[in-house]
């Protein structure tokens, strides 16, 4: 079956374990929300399924379309369509978008694919009209001097450039003002589609007001305590995170 | 549209080949006055040359090796070794058909003629201690412009050879030029008429193909009056247990309002220690510009100079050198002013990898009685590992308060969120740090010539592919 699928996975930076028995399936154009409360293991499954080598998974799978993606470099889970939206993008100083985008453009090329210029300017305009973006904003540098709404729409302008089958955006709401949360839904409402599924991390309910999801998951604790449709958002913002915690150890129970 | 641009082939691997010895000239090992009497006489020089030569020898015996302040890694250079001239002939082919076969191979893989016919006013392409191949495209000869190697200009052009040569850089500068200036063999000579403007550049190669030998050769660029030249070298040998020792002397003058373009990228194998001295003298309104890109080699020490001697001279240095495992690159820039309303500009910019060393030695000097002088000057080091090392060592002397400077330094590093944060776009750790080392870099590389910027970068890509792992 075409889906992100992640099944009892345990991760642990040092000695910490984050992530217990986590599982959760985002089937090929489906978009879900994963909601919960600061420090309680988003962030490290965003990171730990993308390879970040600080994340040691002890057990458990993650799958992408049934294939393992544990054992794999960053990279090459990359390649194989898993796209992360960086809650904090990194700088990369002297680089230009356009340049960086070619690059990893070029990294999915077969042998014997040709890079052709023309049809990547192409393409890279095209998308950038869809999200609105101005063109001048290809020559400068990544993420450097970038507001906090510009480190978004270069995230999402990524997302759109490298066709990805899996896309986890990771807080991409947090620090945006109402104007840039809206322009970055549009982006993502663009790009959802039968050929990608989405998983939308977010800390706030307001994201969901623009990004409809298909299904809401709440997290504590480093597993799902509750799962349901958009309107456990809604619930869950108006009875609060307090909540999620007596779910959590009523399900202890 | 962007096409990629063709490159000039000038990297390590390709370099990395040696043709079978067989020279007609050769001095033997170790260096007395018997080697320098037969290097003269073989050259046929006149005497005032010989004296130079002698004399030179006697200063360099008197030098101590500079390692109360450079590298204790000099001391392992055996002087006594070390092959001082190995040469096939002293006269210069003008046709490529005419150069022997395994001398016309290595340049043919070097990619050297087909650079000459697609954007080259002219090349000289040196083998060990001679240029094997010289030629000017008729146009630039017509102007009367002169291109020819060191030993070639004796002979034909003394008068204004002699007028020049040692002037910008005199024999005691330093141990090594010293030593240059007694065993010089080979370099380019050239010489722009007032006026005329030689729209491609010049570019010379040198090739150093024997085992314990070193190559010195001796350059000199005059630009009369209102002229204006860019020269490029390119260097590489095939890669030897044994150290090769490469110590040149360049002088460059710039008359006034005259403009000197000096392009290098040295790419030596990791055996070369690579002692060059540079320096220009910029008469009145006259601007010269060092680019000095410096990947390869196992030592290299070498500050290129700008002596602002006339009023609104200008002299720049960007210099971007890039150390590798075992390798150090302690490069820099001398910016001497002396005429009022002078501007200097040194930008520098180090990559050290694995346990690479870069150090940037930087020398400004603005004396009391000058008014309106400028410098500015930028260093950056970019640290790949955690085992990698930059030094700094800015000397700036500036007297009086009619003069201002600019001093700006930072040391990053790749961190390796960064590295993540691309690896999760699809590009490999490699690509990765390559792209990190291009982009610190391309602000200086913009203002390079197209072949070079390119060629540049894809020596860094290969550079920071082998580093990964």
């Amino acid at each position: 079956m075409s889906q992100l699928e992640i099944k009892n996975l345990n991760v642990s930076i040092g000695e910490k374990s984050i992530l217990n028995d986590f599982s959760l399936a985002v089937p090929k154009g489906e978009v879900h929300a994963l909601m919960g409360p600061n420090g309680t293991g988003k962030s490290t499954l965003a990171k730990a399924l993308a390879g970040h080598p600080d994340y040691t998974v002890n057990s458990g799978e993650a799958l992408l379309d049934g294939q393992s993606i544990l054992d794999l470099e960053p990279d090459e889970i990359s390649r194989l369509g898993l796209f992360l939206a960086f809650q904090y993008p990194n700088e990369i100083p002297g680089v230009s978008i356009a340049n960086f985008i070619r690059a990893a453009v070029q990294a999915r090329l077969g042998e014997d694919d040709d890079f052709v210029a023309t049809e990547y300017y192409k393409n890279l305009y095209q998308q950038m009209d869809l999200l609105k973006i101005d063109r001048t904003f290809t020559s400068r540098s990544v993420n450097e001097g970038f507001s906090g709404g510009e480190k978004k729409r270069c995230e999402i302008l990524q997302l759109a450039m490298l066709n990805p089958s899996y896309a986890i955006l990771d807080e991409t709401d947090s620090g945006l003002d109402i104007d840039a949360l809206k322009v970055v839904a549009h982006g993502v409402n663009t790009l959802k589609g039968e050929n990608l599924g989405i998983l939308l991390i977010t800390h706030y309910q307001r994201l969901l007001d623009y990004i409809i999801p298909d299904k809401v998951h709440v997290m504590w604790d480093g597993r799902i305590v509750k799962s349901g449709g958009k309107e456990l958002a809604l619930e869950l913002e108006a009875k609060g995170y307090d909540w999620v915690k007596e779910l959590a150890t009523a399900n202890a129970c | 549209m962007i096409t990629e641009p063709q490159a000039i082939n000038i990297d390590q691997d390709k370099g990395n080949f040696q043709m079978p010895e067989k020279h007609a000239f050769d001095a033997g090992v170790g260096i007395n006055e018997g080697v320098l009497d037969y290097i003269s006489d073989v050259k046929n020089e006149e005497q005032w040359i010989r004296d130079f030569r002698k004399n030179a020898l006697r200063t360099f015996y008197n030098k101590p090796l500079p390692t109360h302040w450079a590298s204790k890694d000099l001391e392992t250079i055996n002087f006594d070794k070390i092959r001082y001239y190995l040469a096939s002939g002293q006269t210069p082919k003008r046709s490529w058909d005419d150069v022997p076969d395994d001398i016309k191979e290595t340049f043919d893989r070097l990619g050297i003629p087909e650079n000459e016919r697609k954007f080259l006013a002219g090349v000289e392409a040196q083998f060990d201690s001679e240029a094997a191949y010289s030629n000017i495209k008729e146009a630039v000869g017509k102007q009367g412009v002169i291109f020819m190697g060191s030993t070639e200009a004796l002979m034909k052009h003394p008068e204004i050879f002699r007028k020049w040569f040692g002037k910008v850089i005199p024999t005691g500068d330093n141990k090594f030029s010293a030593l240059n200036s007694a065993a010089f063999s080979g370099g380019s000579f050239i010489y722009i008429p007032p006026g005329v403007k030689v729209s491609h550049p010049l570019q010379a190669y040198f090739r150093i193909n024997a085992e314990n030998f070193g190559q010195f050769e001796r350059t000199l660029i005059i630009a009369d009056e209102g002229s204006e030249v860019t020269y490029m070298e390119g260097c590489t040998a095939p890669k030897f247990d044994t150290a090769t020792l490469h110590s040149a002397v360049v002088e460059l003058v710039a008359l006034k309002g005259a403009k000197i373009e000096y392009i290098t990228v040295q790419n030596w194998s990791a055996n070369v220690f690579n002692l060059v001295t540079k320096r220009a003298i910029a008469h009145e309104e006259a601007t010269v510009k060092w680019i000095d890109c410096n990947i390869g080699s196992r030592l290299t020490m070498k500050y290129p100079g700008v002596i602002l001697k006339g009023r609104k001279a200008r002299g720049e240095v960007l210099s971007i050198a890039l150390a590798n495992d075992g390798q150090h690159q302690d490069t820099g820039a001398k910016m001497i002013h002396a005429a009022d309303e002078t501007t200097s500009n040194i930008i520098a910019k180090s990559i050290s990898v694995g346990s690479g060393r870069s150090t940037y030695r930087g020398m400004v000097h603005m004396p009391k009685h000058l008014k309106g002088c400028k410098n500015n000057t930028e260093c950056d080091a970019l640290l790949i590992n955690s085992s990698s090392r930059t030094d700094t060592y800015p000397s700036i002397t500036v007297r009086g308060n009619k003069n201002s400077v600019q001093h700006e330094a930072s040391v990053s590093k790749v961190s390796a969120e960064q590295i993540f944060y691309m690896q999760q776009r699809g590009l490999t750790e490699g690509e990765a740090m390559s792209l990190s080392v291009n982009g610190f870099v391309n602000d200086l590389t913009r203002q390079f010539p197209m072949e070079y910027s390119v060629e540049l970068k894809r020596l860094i890509d290969m550079e920071m592919e082998g580093s990964v792992g």
